[in-house]
């Protein structure tokens, strides 16, 4: 610490040791909390024995089995159906028949995703529009009782989803939106859409008024300077809380269990249900759970500069 | 483009001006539309369909499970005489040892997780401050686990915690030569509430780390120069200043926390569904078990509207200390 | 940014608003849980699909989750499945809510005969009111607990004779749940190919039917009852029987002396990895998976089977399905035509050389039916003395209250076995309160 003093630079920059001291522990940190994710991903590519063997392998030959498993189906053959069926075509008609199987169909995997995303787009879209209007509303104007109405906006999000789930269940069976993708994606609207609203109000609250002042004295009215002006200002507020909105809706697993069975099933609910012949088929769900994540974790590092705004509700800025 | 005049002459003329500017810049149909629009009507306008949603989606359900909760509605017994139960279920649940179990075991389980995330978020935080090199790039792969999905992450830390073959019993038995095979994260009565403790602060002390890293940036220089200049050492720097002045973030974190793990579900009820016995069966998971397995529809509505009501008023004498202090 | 969204937007609400699934009238959705038999089913129905030209569409949802999501489709009004294979207890309900379509018409217009089919079955997949003859399925899946050995441990010449030795007969597929519990002491820690492996793996799952259906078949064969007089609900004395308490603590008994390590939440999926890595001596499991076991490549040869064992009465605890066509359906037509088509002769014939159950008398009664699989005896006799769990409306409630009493006692170590007993009748009574019932 004396030395510190020494040094040319201010009194509360950080000496060169503390420094080094610090990196060493942090960095040790993000190694350690980043071993699960590389076993599952290591996971994805070695083959079923390999996953369950004892001790667990940390050097194994790579396998396509996992990604194979995870988008097909399989049934068992003999030997001489298996024979009889010509050269194999393409590496996970191979891989399959290695184990004396044939590949039957595509599995669910597939649909399951696409699901993901178009309930994910939908429900961001919806929320994000909701959510721009609202928000100019609360920042720019006066409305009786706003606060109120931000706080029961807020309270919207305190509810355990069991509990919301509960009454929906029962509206979507009346409504005929069980299962469905639209059911799905109001009700993450619904729920997105207060996040959106503290976020975007937050963003909005940073573009000064006379922006807009100085466009209606040109003539623009109200509306058209809101379109002209402020959208346009607002364009990287609304790009990061469009996908902290998507991340909620990638990552839901409570409601869409309950409320989706097939049709409109996600991929939260999926993953799991992954099994091969008997118990679970560890490096197909390492496999379908890399792919899951992939997206996130591209979407932390785009984020990061806006990530604590959108964690908090808008209620750290920076 | 000429302009042609729409507003009567006798209007005053700047008003006018404007106006006709206003009409130029705008396709006649929609200027005509809008005109008339109030800056209150737009505000409304502009409020009114987020609310409309949240009426449908949130406020009539919470409603309906108010009317269900004094009901013994069963959602998969459509066929069976409704009646009126009064406050049955509440007086249940509210004397039901089972329910003060699963109670129990959630205060367990958001005691630990926000102690061991304050401590270890807010430790990171400090040393991130140090600002060292990389320290970028380090923190923002140190966010990952966050952004995960809670199910698909309870899902592969099942896998994880897999005595024989899983990567943890693994690498415990590697540091302090226990057998691996000699202890089960998921199966011991003693060690499940931990077990699922430890993912939790897997995936969440980033969260608090980034919280508390934006309380220790708000303090401002000066502050800490002076106290340098007073000679006051280290430590009680950190304790006079520091901390203090990082509380109020620390608290958000709390707060924020402490909400998302009384609601905790997906995480759980993958890793260990409740179990071994009821050890790990947190309120919500009994709520799901009663809503959506048994199909105690009424019973099950009781029991959220009693977690709403807990949630709801912890969180606002929360908020009221949070603001306390911060106005010191 | 904006423009980004937006056409994102329109183009995720065209997908969302447009019809998702072509649900055409030559195509059949068939739900069933995810396991060997549906394998066999899907090959099966190729056959119905070149007769009739309707295309099957399969959802099959793994074991933990079946319950859970197929009833849930049901109660939410769902038009996922036209055809579903679901379990003996899902009737009650099924029935008085109409979820599923009532079959009798269709069978008297088409000829099928229920005395066609082995009684057992009849009674337990296709009638609500119990025994009565309203039929709501028609019988698909027979099945059973039973139990898979390691043959060629149980043959080995130095294990055999050190098992004599020390408990004076012979090294065999036990009998009782006595000889069961010390065949598994036997091998518990051993030392086999180089391995440790232990005795056995029982059913411990927690969240959906596991540690029931486990402790059950201690139960059934120990004189535990579920009422004293049947319809009455009297459960005292009959649950809580002291034979009971003695099955109970046995099913613990075998938990805590020779289950592998980690052997706390474990169903058929967990027991079938135990069982062919080569961990464990016995496992408890469904007939439905011998088929498979059988054919196995690397432990297909070396497996034997046996019925679950006796103590008092011979019993086991009864698993199968029965294939009802879904109310909700778009397509009834080709949804009965599938059930006509699997009730043929030669259809269940074809089901059982695949790997099926077939409850068909032209099956089970045909004089090589016996010697046509090395499990096939056994099935039949197990079949012979098949209990189940209660198949009422309630019937979740009471499984989740069982569940937890189950696991507490046997793998949570709290209380007594009387305790779980007593306290089970205590939640149950409470069930069948609210029901009306008591």
């Amino acid at each position: 610490m004396s030395g510190a003093s020494t040094t040319a630079h201010s009194v509360v920059e950080p000496s060169a040791t503390s420094k080094r001291v610090a990196g060493f522990f942090v960095i040790l940190y993000a190694l350690i909390s980043m071993a699960p994710l590389a076993w599952i991903f290591a996971t994805g590519w070695k083959t079923p024995p390999d996953s369950i063997s004892y001790p667990p392998k940390v050097v194994f030959d790579p396998s396509l089995e996992g990604y194979c498993n995870l988008f097909t189906t399989r049934t068992r053959q003999t030997n001489e159906y298996i024979e009889a069926l010509g050269p194999p075509q393409g590496a996970c008609d191979e891989v399959t028949r290695r184990r004396e199987m044939v590949i039957a169909g595509q599995s669910n995997y597939v649909p399951r995703f696409i699901n993901s995303l178009i309930i994910a787009f939908g429900s961001t879209f919806l929320a994000v529009s909701l959510g721009v209007f609202s928000a100019y509303a609360f920042s720019r104007f006066k409305i009786p009782l706003a606060d109120d109405l931000l706080f029961f906006i807020l309270s919207t999000r305190m509810m355990p989803p069991i509990a919301v789930a509960i009454p929906i269940y029962l509206m979507y069976r009346e409504l005929g939106l069980s299962d469905s993708a639209l059911g799905m994606i109001l009700l993450y609207t619904a729920v997105n859409v207060s996040l959106a609203v503290w976020l975007l109000k937050g963003f909005i609250d940073e573009i000064p008024r006379e922006y807009e002042e100085a466009a209606m004295i040109d003539g623009y009215t109200r509306l058209h300077a809101f379109f002209k002006v402020v959208l346009p200002q607002a364009a990287t507020g609304i790009a990061a809380t469009a996908i902290f909105c998507m991340i909620f809706a990638w990552n839901e697993y409570a409601f869409a269990v309950l409320l989706t069975s097939g049709e409109a099933q996600t991929a939260p609910p999926f993953i799991p249900t992954i099994i091969g012949e008997g118990g679970m088929d560890w490096p197909a769900v390492g496999a379908g759970t890399t792919l899951f994540l992939i997206p996130i974790v591209v979407f932390t590092i785009v984020l990061r500069k806006h990530l604590l705004r959108g964690i908090t509700f808008g209620a750290v800025r920076k | 483009m000429q302009e042609t005049p729409v507003f009567p002459a006798s209007q005053n003329a700047n008003n006018y001006a404007i106006a006709n500017r206003a009409a130029a810049a705008t396709p006649t149909g929609v200027s005509k539309a809008v005109r008339g629009l109030s800056d209150r009507s737009i505000a409304w306008l502009f409020v009114a369909p987020t609310m409309i949603l949240l009426l449908a989606i949130n406020i009539f359900p919470l409603i309906w499970t108010v009317y269900l909760s004094f009901t013994n509605y069963a959602s998969n017994r459509p066929n069976r005489p409704v009646i009126n139960v009064g406050l049955k279920w509440y007086r249940d649940i509210l004397s039901s040892p089972e329910i003060w179990t699963a109670m129990q075991a959630t205060a367990h389980f958001v005691f630990w997780t926000i102690l061991f995330q304050t401590l270890i978020g807010f430790s990171l935080a400090y040393l991130v401050d140090r600002k060292f090199r990389g320290h970028a790039f380090w923190t923002t792969i140190i966010l990952i686990p966050m952004m995960l999905s809670p199910a698909v992450v309870g899902n592969f830390w099942k896998f994880l915690y897999q005595p024989q073959i899983g990567l943890f019993n693994y690498v415990v038995s590697f540091f302090t030569g226990l057998p691996p095979s000699s202890f089960e994260m998921l199966g011991s009565v003693t060690l499940a509430p931990w077990a699922i403790i430890i993912v939790d602060t897997w995936m969440w002390t980033p969260y608090v780390m980034l919280i508390c890293l934006a309380g220790l940036r708000s303090i401002p220089d000066y502050i800490l120069e002076a106290a340098e200049v007073d000679r006051a050492s280290r430590w009680r720097q950190f304790w006079s200043i520091t901390l203090p002045m990082a509380l109020p973030f620390i608290m958000l974190a709390v707060l924020f926390r402490g909400i998302e793990n009384f609601k905790m579900f997906d995480m759980v009820m993958l890793l260990t569904g409740g179990g071994p016995g009821s050890t790990t069966e947190l309120a919500s998971i009994t709520l799901k078990r009663a809503a959506f397995e048994a199909y105690r529809t009424g019973y099950s509505s009781a029991f959220a509207i009693i977690l709403f009501v807990v949630v709801f008023g912890l969180a606002n004498v929360y908020v009221k200390a949070l603001n306390k202090v911060k106005q010191r | 940014m904006t423009k980004f969204l937006a056409g994102a937007g329109a183009l995720a609400a065209a997908i969302a608003f447009a019809p998702i699934s072509d649900a055409k009238a030559d195509t059949l959705t068939l739900c069933w849980a995810a396991w060997d038999p549906a394998n066999a089913l899907v090959e099966l129905s190729k056959d119905f699909t070149a007769q009739s030209g309707t295309e099957m569409k399969f959802e099959f949802v793994p074991w933990p989750n079946f319950a859970d999501r197929m009833l849930n489709e049901l109660n939410s009004g769902g038009k996922l499945c036209d055809l579903l294979i679901g379990d003996s207890q899902w009737i009650g309900g099924s029935a008085e809510n109409g979820y599923y379509v009532k079959l009798n018409d269709f069978f008297d217009k088409e000829g099928i005969k229920m005395s066609d089919f082995a009684p057992a079955t009849v009674y337990a997949y296709s009638t609500w009111p119990k025994g009565t003859p309203n039929y709501w399925a028609l019988p698909a899946m027979g099945d059973a607990n039973g139990w898979f050995y390691r043959k060629d441990w149980f043959e080995n010449a130095d294990l055999m004779a050190e098992y004599k030795t020390k408990y004076n007969r012979d090294l065999a597929p036990p009998k009782t749940w006595v000889e069961l519990k010390e065949t598994a002491e036997f091998f518990q820690g051993r030392e086999i190919d180089g391995k440790k492996v232990y005795g056995a793996a029982i059913f411990t799952e927690r969240a959906s039917e596991g540690i029931t259906m486990g402790a059950t078949s201690a139960l059934y064969p120990y004189g535990f009852k579920y009422e004293n007089t049947p319809g009455k609900y009297d459960m005292e004395g009959a649950v809580n029987s002291a034979d009971a308490v003695a099955g109970l603590e046995m099913y613990k008994a075998i938990y805590k002396c020779c289950t592998p390590p980690g052997y706390t939440d474990s169903y058929m999926g967990e027991n079938l990895d135990a069982f062919k890595s080569g961990q464990v001596a016995m496992m408890m499991n469904w007939f439905a998976f011998m088929p498979g076991m059988a054919k196995d490549e690397t432990v297909g040869s070396k497996t034997g089977f046996f019925v679950n064992p006796s103590a008092k009465v011979a019993a086991s605890t009864l698993g199968g399905q029965g294939i009802s066509v879904v109310a909700n359906t778009d397509n009834m037509d080709g949804a009965l035509a599938y059930i006509k088509w699997f009730a043929q002769p030669d259809v269940q014939k074809k089901w059982w050389s695949l790997g099926g159950y077939a409850c068909h008398n032209a099956v089970l009664n045909d004089p090589g039916f016996k010697d046509s699989q090395p499990f096939a005896a056994q099935f039949l006799e197990a079949m012979g003395g098949v209990q189940d769990f209660w198949q009422e409306p309630s019937y979740a409630q009471l499984l989740q209250a069982m569940q937890k009493r189950m696991h507490d006692y046997v793998v949570a170590d709290q209380g007594t076995a009387k305790e779980a007993l007593d306290g089970l009748i205590q939640d149950w009574t409470a069930v069948f309160q609210e029901e009306g019932k008591l």
